[in-house]
């Protein structure tokens, strides 16, 4: 009981979305859509746990004044900010992007500046990481090297200052091999999420109930 | 004003974050909490403006933008199941909640089919099926069936195989520089972002 009906759940709305795609007529035309909006419902309430879980979390945090508890009550009252700017403009202008509502000045001078910087800091990173993966010792690494030094310096105008022809060698290597492996990929991954989906309908595939 | 003040903390907030770059210190504890806490609040507003109101709370409750009863009450379905979720909360009846997983899981894998042969399958190998009259058509077409042939681990990599799958590093490992070079660039880009944020909107040392 506690297994079977999962498993036939799974089952039945698998083979339903597969159905509605070959055939896109009454009764089955729209289920599809149907079952995305659902999809999209049930998944808005699965947030509610993971949001609660952070928030317990940070409260029992702050409650018991553990390590770090200071860093908690930020994170707390980060959240009570964003959450009542958002209600405060769905209350008075109906909508939380009106662009004079409180919840896009959190938007515009909190959330894009944090997410922003966050990936920036990436660039460094990733240029530590590029001299630890670039360093030519095999014909691969070589490879990796030369393909990434031309399409870094052939998309900035210091590349075409460089040799005019490095934008040209730049967008040959994007359009040729490097497209040729991540079609190959692309369909590699094609495929097996296929046969995973399909293991999944057909209750092979059960670590979800777990 | 309000403007100005805004900018102000976007400034902090943006000078904390790069303070990591230093070493790992309170400002940028503080901005990275504030960052989960904001990030978390948007994600719930977000599924609420966006997902649950106008297709849940909009047509079934209020009956808005639906012509067909069965289209209003039908919705019950989804919010049964919705609430079915959060029976994680209740130990004695969380097994209840996997029946809402196994709705999410058996869409998710119906759509894995349907939409990867029609998003992504279908439309490669379409691309990749060129007519052999120029170099860079033989090379694409090479560099596929060679990058499939070093994924392929059903038969062991000797004799032809073998050589394939050489071919298809030297493909993978061309796609993997330049995608690295191309990755290297946004995050590049990202950072100018930032920098003329603070020299220009900030400090106004450039107009």
């Amino acid at each position: 009981m506690k297994k079977e009906i999962p498993l036939l759940i799974t089952f039945l709305t698998g083979v339903i979305i597969v159905v509605t795609f070959f055939i896109p007529h009454q009764p089955f035309g729209g289920m599809q859509q149907r079952l995305l909006i659902w999809y999209s419902i049930v998944l808005g309430f699965t947030l509610l746990l993971g949001v609660d879980n952070l928030l317990r979390g940070n409260i029992r945090r702050m409650a018991r004044r553990q390590a770090g508890w200071g860093y908690a009550a930020v994170l707390m009252a980060g959240f009570v900010i964003c959450f009542v700017a958002g209600v405060v403009s769905l209350a008075r202008h109906n909508s939380l992007i009106a662009l004079n509502g409180p919840f896009m000045y959190v938007y515009t001078y909190m959330i894009v500046p944090l997410q922003a910087t966050m990936f920036a800091l990436l660039a460094f990173f990733i240029a530590s990481a590029a001299y630890r993966a670039f360093r030519a010792r095999t014909l691969e690494a070589t490879l990796l090297l030369i393909t990434a030094a031309i399409v870094m310096l052939g998309r900035v105008p210091v590349g075409a200052e460089l040799w005019d022809k490095l934008p040209q060698i730049q967008d040959w290597i994007m359009e040729v091999p490097q497209m040729a492996a991540k079609r190959g990929i692309f369909i590699g991954i094609a495929l097996g999420t296929i046969a995973m989906s399909l293991r999944v309908i057909l209750g092979l595939e059960r670590t979800y109930l777990s | 004003m309000t403007s100005v003040i805004g900018t102000w903390i976007a400034a902090g907030l943006t000078l904390a974050i790069f303070s990591f770059l230093y070493r790992d210190n309170p400002a940028y504890k503080f901005a990275e909490h504030l960052y989960v806490g904001v990030s978390a609040a948007f994600a719930v507003l977000y599924t609420w403006a966006f997902d649950i109101w106008p297709m849940l709370v909009e047509p079934m409750i209020l009956g808005r933008g639906v012509a067909d009863p069965v289209d209003r009450w039908i919705l019950i379905v989804p919010a049964c199941f919705g609430l079915l979720m959060l029976a994680r909360w209740i130990p004695r009846v969380a097994w209840l909640s996997r029946w809402a997983i196994s709705l999410t899981v058996g869409i998710a894998a119906g759509l894995g089919i349907t939409g990867q042969i029609q998003g992504i399958l279908l439309p490669q190998i379409r691309g990749t099926l060129l007519p052999m009259n120029s170099i860079d058509n033989i090379i694409l077409v090479v560099g596929v069936i060679t990058t499939l042939v070093y994924f392929y681990f059903s038969v062991e990599h000797k004799g032809l195989v073998k050589a394939g799958a050489r071919i298809g590093v030297v493909f993978i490992m061309a796609s993997f520089g330049a995608s690295f070079g191309y990755t290297v660039m946004a995050r590049i880009s990202l950072l100018i972002g930032r920098l003329n944020f603070l020299v220009t909107d900030w400090l106004h040392l450039f107009r």
